[in-house]
């Protein structure tokens, strides 16, 4: 069985303005992810990729209100009639303001909140919050307080008060918006390993065309409120219509593949900046005389 | 570019605490005009060195003049009618009942008539596509309409000096290249346009010029070609460049320019160097 599984998924929130009508941002969603596996989630600014996020830990709608139509299941849950409070013992949340989750005096209390709301044993919690920070490389730093850090290392110290929960569904809002590309590499590089070591099931949303080819086994695009494509990073950045309709960014070596492909016929599906290398050089290289 | 400079600062340091400087022995000229990128870690200081270009942080020791004036001796209300600032996180802007509410307030603070501020506010909304949002409250909007909201805002002030911070970061590749589609207009009308920034693509696409800041101190200053060539201080700096520089660098042997910056520029070299082979 898929971990998360969304059928004709379809959620209007309450209007902003009273007496007006509410509008659809969830217009018919249908997507599946295997347990274990790495999603991205990319799709235009409004598309509802928020909205969508948010109805796979319950907040959309038993937080939100709104009208909701169709069905949301995650982990044999389904999140409409399962209390926030249950799923978060399942299912984690990293949102993009690492600055919105984080409130307490040190690393460490951060990190411990979850697990201390769950009623667990002192030593039980103290090991989960030297596994978390230790996970996202913030151990040294576990009596300081979240004002001191970086913005990258806020996120991670966001992210290792998550996973000290040990969701086995981590749900994470563009959590590398606004990192230096240090940051960014590191919070990737940290949900790889929590999804490959420990078959964490992840969803991503970025719009960091060229990590997301290089990190995960496949990407969606939500726009005007369906998933408009959903396959591996290959299949979904060659289809360069698509993403400029939707507005979305391809790896930057995935537009020279396409304009390479138009001019000479050539069929290179790279996405990668390796395999460009590759590519290129043995065109150019057998090229000599080939060309 | 003319070489009068719109900001100068000589031997600048900053200190948040006693111990570590976050600016220190910064001496720069930003000429008038310049579109300027600034790049650097999470920490050295690119926010911290730009708050003093408007006043909102002064000097431990060293001095900055803008336009000729020391910011120690003029109040940040005077010196934000030539230098306008959009801040990194919009929410710390944001905080009028309605967007034109927000757009409105800053020309109404500089003191203009009502005729002034509202044809600004309403120019502002349309340049930015926000004349459908006019009466929602801003902090009701998503993260890139906030991010427009927080942009035009500033826009509406007409400041000569525009710093951006991070202004693209959680946008979409649309609507970040119709943000930088303006910030180009704006250069193009003659701001001078200073912008921190993570992205590299946006910044080898745009920025003519770029600054590395490392640990408080500027590594790199110059046009943003050559800088993007200085494989070393990047790297010091923690900064990758583009991945299309990084793929022309690799193939550089093969005959491909090596400081080449965007996708149209690798491909016409690419092509050049195809048809010269055959």
């Amino acid at each position: 069985m898929a971990a998360i599984g969304i059928e004709q998924l379809h959620f209007a929130y309450p209007p902003l303005l009273p007496g007006a009508e509410p509008s659809e941002i969830l217009r018919g969603i249908n997507l599946a992810v295997e347990r274990g596996e790495f999603l991205s989630l990319m799709g235009p600014t409004g598309a509802g990729k928020t909205t969508l996020c948010l109805s796979m830990n319950g907040i959309v709608p038993q937080s939100t209100g709104g009208v909701i139509r169709g069905r949301v299941n995650v982990l044999g849950h389904d999140t409409r009639s399962t209390p926030v409070a249950d799923l978060a013992a399942h299912v984690g949340i990293v949102y993009q303001d690492p600055e919105s989750q984080l409130f307490c005096a040190t690393l460490e209390d951060e990190v411990a909140f979850g697990p201390e709301n769950l009623g667990l044993a002192p030593q039980e919690i103290a090991e989960r919050v030297a596994w978390a920070l230790d996970v996202v490389g913030m151990s040294g730093y576990r009596m300081r307080s979240s004002t001191q850090l970086s913005g990258g290392q806020k996120q991670r110290v966001a992210i290792a008060a998550s996973l000290a929960m040990l969701p086995e569904v981590l749900i994470l809002d563009e959590p590398t918006a606004g990192l230096d590309p240090v940051g960014q590499f590191e919070v990737f590089s940290v949900i790889e390993r929590l999804c490959r070591e420990r078959r964490m099931t992840i969803i991503m949303v970025s719009q960091d065309a060229e990590r997301i080819a290089e990190f995960s086994d496949r990407a969606a695009i939500l726009w005007q409120g369906v998933i408009a494509a959903h396959d591996t990073p290959v299949r979904v950045f060659e289809d360069i219509r698509l993403l400029r309709q939707a507005g979305l960014a391809a790896p930057q070596v995935s537009e020279v593949a396409q304009a390479l492909n138009r001019s000479y016929g050539t069929a290179h599906h790279f996405v990668l900046l390796a395999e460009a290398e590759r590519e290129l050089q043995s065109e150019l290289a057998g090229g000599r005389g080939a060309l | 570019m003319n070489s009068n400079p719109c900001i100068r600062t000589q031997e600048l340091a900053y200190h948040y605490d006693e111990e570590i400087p976050a600016l220190n022995g910064i001496s720069i000229e930003i000429p008038e005009n310049a579109y300027l990128a600034i790049v650097g870690q999470n920490g050295s200081g690119k926010t911290t060195l730009v708050k003093h270009f408007n006043g909102l942080l002064k000097p431990t020791a060293g001095q900055v003049w803008v336009y000729g004036q020391d910011t120690r001796n003029v109040p940040v209300s005077q010196l934000a009618q030539s230098v306008g600032y959009v801040f990194q996180n919009p929410d710390h802007q944001i905080f009028c009942a309605s967007t034109r509410e927000e757009i409105s307030f800053g020309p109404r603070n500089l003191g203009l008539d009502i005729e002034e501020v509202r044809s600004r506010t309403e120019e502002a909304l349309t340049t930015f596509g926000l004349v459908q949002y006019a009466d929602f409250p801003p902090a009701m909007l998503g993260f890139g309409l906030r991010r427009k909201v927080s942009v035009a805002a500033v826009y509406a002030m007409r400041s000569q000096v525009l710093i951006l911070d991070e202004p693209t970061a959680g946008l979409d590749w649309r609507s970040t290249s119709e943000l930088m589609a303006l910030t180009d207009q704006l250069h193009r009308q003659g701001h001078t346009i200073i912008l921190v920034s993570h992205d590299m693509r946006v910044v080898a696409e745009h920025a003519l010029q770029t600054l590395v800041m490392h640990e408080g101190r500027v590594l790199r200053y110059g046009a943003t070609r050559e800088v993007f060539q200085e494989a070393e201080d990047l790297q010091r700096a923690q900064i990758a460049p583009p991945q299309i520089t990084q793929l022309a660098r690799r193939l550089s042997s093969y005959g491909l320019p090596q400081d080449l910056l965007t996708v149209s520029e690798f491909v016409a070299a690419y092509k050049s160097l195809r048809e010269a082979h055959s």
